[in-house]
C-alpha cells in the first residue's frame, strides 16, 4: 500500500525532465525501482562468478566455509546444541557466533543445500566442501536473501523518505536508488567475500523507513530482528533508542509509549531466542559466543581508532583485555553521546538518519573488536543520505572501498573490485541523474586542489599495494599506510557528520521561530 | 529546489550532455558489467581464438591456413587474421604463453582470460562508432533508445562476452558502413562492406543487395558517369580484395585459404538447430515418415540419428528430399529477390538498413549449416529502425526477445542460468519502457498539437487510454506467443526432467527451436510485407 501511496505522491512532481534518460524513470518509483533492481541483480550474480573468500585454501578456508559449516551444524544437531561446544559441534572450528536468527537463516539455507547437494552439507564430512554445484548453490542463497530482504527494504524506504520531501524529481529518486542498490561495497563482501549482510542491513533499511513513515512499531520489530541477525547492528542501537526515546517524552503519555515500544522489542527477542529461554545457563552460553572478547580489540589492519593509533601507543601492551573493554566501551559512548542527546532533545527524522551515521561511525572507529568489513554499517546511512550529502557519500564509499582492498586482494576480487568501482563512478556522475542543489562551501578551487590530492593519493596507494613488495622489515607498511589514509578521512568525516546534525537543531528551531512569527 | 529555473520548454530535447558523452557514459557503464562476466563459462571459441593468436604470430602468413597444430584451424578470411596477428601483439607482452604455437593449447590461466575478455570489450568501440554515427542526426531521445538496444543487446552479450566471439566488432563495421551508405556517401559504404567481407565473409549474405543497390544508386546519372563510378567502385573493391587475399595467391596459398574457410562436409542444420525454416522440413519429414510407416508403407529409417546425424554427409531424410547446398543457395536468392527488385527500382538511402537486416534474414532462415548466432546479423542492424514506426517497434520487441531467447542453449551450465534470464528481463524492461515513453509522447503530440505535454496527459495514463492513442501496446497474439516462451523454458529447464527423466533429452532444444523458428518466420514474413508494401 505505502509504494501506491508514494507513487502517487511521486507522480505530481516534475514528470518532463529535461533529460535522455527520462524514459527509464518516468513510470514512477516502482517501475524505476523494478529497471534497476534487475541491473542490480545481474551485477551481483556476475559479481558471484568470482571467487570467495578461503576458496581452496586448507584448513581453515575463510567466511565461505563458515557460512557452509554453520548450515552443516543447524541442518543436522537440535536447536540446543548450536552454540554448545561438544563432540558433534567443535566450536573451535568456525563456532556460531551470531545470534540465532543467523542460525535460522542457516538452517533454512542448509534445508535448500540439502535438496539439490546433499554432500555440501553433511555432519563431518562436508568440511571443507568446495565444488561447482555447492558454490553456486551458495551463491543463489545470498542472492535469494538479497532480493527478498533488502530489495523490498530499499523500495520501502524509497517510498517512504522521498513521500517526505519537498523536491521529488523523478531522475533523483532513481539515482538515489540505484546508490543504495549498487553499492559497490556491499556488493563485494555478499557475493564476492561471502557474507550474509544483505539481510541484517536490509532489516535496518526496513526498520528506518518505517520510522520515516512514523510506524515505529514496524520499526522496532524490525530493528530487533536485525540485532537478532548480526549483533553488530548494535552500532545502530543509540539512535534507534533516541529518537524513540525523544518521540515518546513529546508524547501525550510517554510511559505508555515506552512500555508499548518495550514490549515489542522483548516480544521479538521472546520469540528469537525461544529455544534459549528455558533456562539462563543456555542464554548466557549464546552470549558469550557473541561477544569473542579473546579476539583483541582489533582486527588486521582496520582503519579505526586503536589500531590507527597503535602505531603509536601499543594498546596491546599497556592494558589487559577487561580494561581494554571497559575503555573502548567508554570511548564509543562519548562518542555517540552528543548525536543521542540531540535526538532526544529534538527528535527529527533527518536528524535521526544522521544520528545512525554517527553512532555507527563512533562503533567503528572507538568499539572493541572492530573488523574491515564493519564500514558496511556507517555507509549504510550514508547511502540513504546520499541525496542530501552527495559528497560525503562518495567521499566515504571511495574510502570504504580502499579500506578493505587488501581484504579484497587476499579474495583475489581485485577485476570486480575495479568494475564496481569504476561502475559506481559511472552512475554517481550518470548523465541526467542527479542535480546538484547545494553551493559550495568552500573556495572552489581550494575543495578541488584537496579533492584531487587525496585522490590520487589513494590511486596510487592501490597501485603500490598491487605492484610493489614492501621492505622486509614492515612487511604491513601498505596496509599500514592505506588504513591511515582511511582513518584520517572517516574522522574528518564523522566530525563533519556530528556538527551536521547539531547544526539541523539551531536549523530547525530557526525555522520553528520563523513560524511562530507568522 | 532549483527546479523551477531548470524547467525548459519542453519541446527542446537538448541535454547539457553532448551525445559523444552520453554513449560513452553508457558504453563503459556496459563494460563494467561485461569485465565482471570475464569469468564466465566460455566455449570452445574462447581456445579457437587463442589459437589464431598464437598461429598468426608465430609462423608466417603462408602457413597460416595450411597449419594442423590444433583442431581449430584459421577459416576466417585474412583480415581477421590479421586482426588475431594485432591483438598478438599484446598478448605478447602480458603473457607469453598466450602466443605460444605449442604450450599454449588449452592455456586458461587468468591472464589468457582476462587479456581475451579485454580485447573482445576493447574491438566493440567499432559497434559504439557505428551507432553513433548511424544515430547521430536523430534526437537525443532516439538516439539513447538506440544506442541501448544495440550497446546492451543481451544476444551480442551472450555471444560475444560469455560464449565468446569478436561479432560486436565486426557488426560495428557493418553500422558504419550502414550509417555512410544512408549519408548517400557510397562509395564509402561500399568499401567497408568489403572490407567487412575480408573479415567475415559469413556476412556476404546481403552482397546482392549492397551490389544492386550501389549499382542503381551509386552508378547512374547518365551512361559515361555511370560508368565511370561503377569502374571506380570495382576498383575499391577489387583493391580491397586484393589486399586481403594478394599475399595467399602470391604464396601460392589461395586454394588452401579457399577450403579452409568454406569446409565442405558439414550439415545442413548445426548440431543445435538453429530456429529456422529447415527445423519445420525436418520435423515434417519426421512426421510424415511416422504416418506412412503407420498405414503400411516400408519406410526406411535414415541412416543418421535424430539429433547428432544432421551434422555430416549421409541424409538424414526418410521421405522428403535431400537438401543440397545448392537449394539453400536458391532458395535464399529467391526469398531476397523481392528485396533486390525494390532495390532496383527505387534505390532509397533511407531503406538499405532494412534491406540488409532482411537480407541476413533470408540467409538465417534459409542458409546452409546456419548457427543461432546468425539472427544477431539482422537484430542488430534492425535496432537502428526501431523507432521510425510503432508497427517497427511492435515487430521489434518480438523479435530481439525470440532471438535472444534462442541463444539460451548456447551458455548450458547453470552458472549462467540467471545470468541470461536476467539479461533478457532487463532488456525486455528497457525496450517496454522505451517504447511506450517513445510513443506516448509522439501520440500525446498528435492529439493535442501546439500544447504542452504536461502532466495532465501523464496522469490519466491507463492502458485502454494507450490502445486509444496509438501507444505502445502489443497485440494479444504476439503476447500470448511470447508468453509461450515461458512455458516451453518452464518444460525444458523443470517439468520435462520431473515428468520424462533422461529420456528424449534433444526435446527440449527441439521445442525451442521450433518455437523460436515459428517466431522468425513470423519476423521475416513481417520483413517482406513491409518491403513490398513500401514505397
Amino acid at each position: 500500500m505505502e509504494n501506491k501511496n508514494g507513487m502517487k505522491t511521486v507522480e505530481d512532481a516534475d514528470s518532463n525532465d529535461d533529460n535522455t534518460w527520462w524514459w527509464v524513470v518516468h513510470k514512477g518509483i516502482a517501475a524505476s525501482f523494478l529497471c534497476i533492481s534487475v541491473f542490480a541483480l545481474l551485477v551481483r550474480v556476475a559479481v558471484s562468478l568470482h571467487p570467495y573468500s578461503g576458496a581452496g585454501n586448507p584448513p581453515k578456508y575463510g567466511d565461505y566455509e563458515a557460512q557452509r559449516h554453520w548450515m552443516e551444524i543447524t541442518l543436522n544437531l537440535p536447536a540446543k546444541e548450536w552454540y554448545h561446544n561438544s563432540t558433534t559441534n567443535d566450536l573451535s572450528y568456525w563456532g556460531l557466533d551470531y545470534p540465532p536468527l543467523t542460525a535460522y537463516q542457516s538452517y533454512l539455507h542448509g534445508l535448500f543445500l540439502r535438496s539439490f547437494h546433499p554432500d555440501s552439507v553433511s555432519l563431518y564430512t562436508s568440511r571443507g566442501h568446495e565444488s561447482y554445484l555447492g558454490k553456486l548453490l551458495m551463491r543463489w542463497t545470498v542472492l535469494c536473501s538479497d532480493a527478498l530482504t533488502f530489495f523490498p527494504a530499499v523500495l520501502y524506504f524509497a517510498a517512504a523518505y522521498h513521500s517526505g520531501r519537498p523536491s521529488r524529481r523523478k531522475s533523483n529518486i532513481a539515482w538515489h536508488i540505484t546508490m543504495i542498490l549498487l553499492n559497490p561495497c556491499l556488493i563485494l563482501i555478499d557475493h564476492g567475500h561471502f557474507q550474509y549482510n544483505c539481510i541484517s542491513l536490509g532489516l535496518t533499511v526496513g526498520a528506518v523507513a518505517a520510522i520515516l513513515s512514523n510506524r515505529d512499531l514496524v520499526g522496532c520489530v524490525l530493528f530487533s530482528l536485525a540485532l537478532n541477525h548480526k549483533q553488530m547492528s548494535a552500532y545502530f542501537a543509540p539512535p534507534f533508542f533516541s529518537y524513540l526515546l525523544g518521540k515518546c517524552l513529546r508524547g501525550w503519555s510517554p510511559l505508555f509509549e515506552v512500555s508499548k515500544l518495550g514490549l515489542a522489542v522483548l516480544g521479538t527477542f521472546a520469540v528469537v531466542w525461544w529455544p534459549y529461554l528455558h533456562s539462563t545457563e543456555a542464554v548466557l552460553k549464546v552470549l558469550s559466543r557473541l561477544a569473542p572478547f579473546e579476539r583483541g580489540i582489533y582486527e588486521d589492519y582496520v582503519a579505526n581508532f586503536w589500531c590507527t593509533t597503535s602505531v603509536i601507543i601499543k594498546w596491546k601492551r599497556l592494558f589487559t583485555v577487561p580494561s581494554m573493554k571497559l575503555i573502548s566501551f567508554g570511548a564509543t559512548v562519548s562518542t555517540c553521546l552528543p548525536s543521542m542527546v540531540q535526538q532526544i532533545w529534538a527528535p527529527s527524522k533527518q536528524g535521526f538518519l544522521y544520528g545512525l551515521l554517527n553512532s555507527s561511525f563512533s562503533f567503528y572507529l572507538f568499539s572493541f573488536q572492530v573488523h574491515e568489513k564493519s564500514i558496511l554499517l556507517p555507509l549504510l546511512p550514508a547511502t540513504l543520505l546520499a541525496l542530501e550529502e552527495p559528497f560525503l557519500f562518495r567521499w566515504i564509499t571511495h574510502y570504504a572501498m580502499l579500506s578493505m582492498f587488501p581484504l579484497l586482494c587476499r579474495d583475489q576480487l581485485i577485476l570486480p573490485y575495479v568494475a564496481l568501482f569504476a561502475l559506481f563512478i559511472l552512475l554517481y556522475y550518470a548523465p541526467g541523474g542527479r542535480q546538484d542543489t547545494r553551493r559550495a562551501h568552500f573556495p572552489a578551487t581550494l575543495k578541488s586542489f584537496v579533492i584531487a590530492f587525496l585522490v590520487s593519493c589513494s590511486l596510487i596507494l592501490h597501485i603500490i599495494y598491487l605492484t610493489m613488495r614492501p621492505p622486509k622489515k614492515y612487511p604491513f607498511l601498505f596496509e599500514a599506510l592505506i588504513m591511515l589514509l582511511c582513518f584520517s578521512q572517516f574522522m574528518l568525516l564523522a566530525i563533519y557528520t556530528n556538527t551536521k546534525q547539531w547544526m539541523l537543531l539551531k536549523h530547525s528551531t530557526v525555522i520553528d521561530k520563523e513560524k511562530k512569527d507568522h | 529546489m532549483k527546479d523551477p529555473k531548470k524547467q525548459t520548454p519542453i519541446t527542446t530535447h537538448t541535454s547539457p550532455y553532448n551525445p559523444i558523452t552520453e554513449l560513452t557514459w553508457f558504453a563503459l557503464v556496459v563494460a563494467c558489467v561485461k569485465l565482471l562476466l570475464a569469468p564466465a563459462y566460455h566455449s570452445t571459441d574462447f581456445e579457437v581464438h587463442r589459437h589464431w593468436l598464437a598461429l598468426t604470430r608465430t609462423l608466417p602468413l603462408s602457413q597460416w591456413y595450411s597449419d594442423n597444430t590444433s583442431p581449430w584451424t584459421l577459416d576466417y578470411p585474412p583480415f581477421f587474421a590479421h586482426f588475431e596477428r594485432f591483438l598478438s601483439l599484446f598478448a605478447r607482452l602480458v603473457d607469453p604463453t598466450i602466443v605460444d604455437l605449442h604450450k599454449g593449447l588449452n592455456y586458461s590461466s587468468p591472464s589468457v582470460i582476462i587479456f581475451q575478455r579485454i580485447s573482445v570489450i576493447v574491438s566493440d568501440t567499432a559497434l559504439m562508432y557505428g551507432v553513433y554515427r548511424l544515430t547521430r542526426n536523430l534526437e537525443s531521445r532516439k538516439r539513447i533508445l538506440i544506442c541501448v538496444l544495440v550497446v546492451w543487446s543481451p544476444g551480442l552479450l551472450i555471444v560475444d562476452h560469455v560464449h565468446f566471439q569478436y561479432n560486436g566488432f565486426l557488426l560495428g563495421i557493418l553500422l558504419l558502413s550502414l550509417s555512410f551508405l544512408e549519408e548517400g556517401k557510397d562509395l564509402m559504404g561500399g568499401f567497408l562492406f568489403a572490407v567487412l567481407l575480408c573479415f567475415k565473409h559469413l556476412f556476404a549474405v546481403a552482397a546482392p543487395v549492397y551490389f544492386v543497390y550501389l549499382f542503381r544508386h551509386y552508378c547512374r546519372g547518365g551512361f559515361v558517369r555511370g560508368f565511370g563510378r561503377l569502374v571506380m567502385m570495382g576498383v575499391v573493391v577489387a583493391v580491397v580484395f586484393a589486399a586481403a587475399y594478394g599475399p595467399f595467391v602470391y604464396h601460392g596459398q589461395i586454394h588452401q585459404v579457399l577450403r579452409r574457410m568454406f569446409p565442405f562436409g558439414r550439415g545442413l542444420c548445426h548440431a543445435y538447430w538453429a530456429p529456422n525454416f529447415w527445423v519445420f522440413y525436418i520435423i515434417f519429414d519426421k512426421v510424415l515418415a511416422f504416418l506412412l510407416a503407420k498405414l503400411g508403407f516400408n519406410i526406411q529409417a535414415p541412416t543418421a540419428s535424430f539429433t547428432g546425424g544432421l551434422v555430416g554427409d549421409s541424409s538424414p531424410f526418410a521421405v522428403l528430399p535431400q537438401i543440397t547446398p545448392l537449394i539453400t543457395f536458391m532458395m535464399v536468392l529467391l526469398a531476397i529477390s523481392p528485396c533486390l527488385i525494390k532495390a532496383w527500382r527505387d534505390p532509397q538511402p533511407r531503406m538499405i538498413t532494412r534491406w540488409v537486416a532482411y537480407a541476413y534474414t533470408c540467409g538465417f532462415l534459409f542458409g546452409w549449416h546456419v548457427h543461432e548466432k546468425a539472427s544477431l546479423h539482422f537484430v542488430i542492424p534492425l535496432a537502428i529502425v526501431a523507432l521510425r514506426s510503432m508497427e517497427d517497434a511492435r515487430h521489434y520487441f518480438l523479435l530481439s526477445i525470440v532471438s535472444c531467447y534462442s541463444l539460451f542453449p548456447l551458455l548450458f551450465e547453470a552458472q549462467e542460468y540467471p545470468i541470461k534470464v536476467l539479461l533478457l528481463l532487463l532488456h525486455s524492461i528497457l525496450m517496454w519502457f522505451g517504447f511506450s515513453s517513445q510513443f506516448k509522447t509522439t501520440a500525446a503530440k498528435a492529439s493535442a498539437p501546439g500544447q504542452k505535454r504536461g502532466d495532465k496527459v501523464g496522469k490519466n495514463w491507463s492502458s485502454s487510454t494507450v490502445a486509444k492513442k496509438g501507444g505502445f501496446v502489443v497485440r494479444w497474439i504476439e503476447k500470448s506467443y511470447l508468453l509461450g516462451l515461458l512455458v516451453v523454458e518452464t518444460w525444458g529447464q523443470f517439468l520435462h526432467p520431473i515428468l520424462l527423466g533422461n529420456r528424449f533429452p534433444f526435446l527440449p532444444l527441439m521445442i525451442i527451436s521450433i518455437y523460436c523458428a515459428l517466431g522468425m518466420m513470423y519476423s521475416w514474413i513481417w520483413q517482406l510485407r513491409w518491403i513490398i508494401r513500401s514505397r
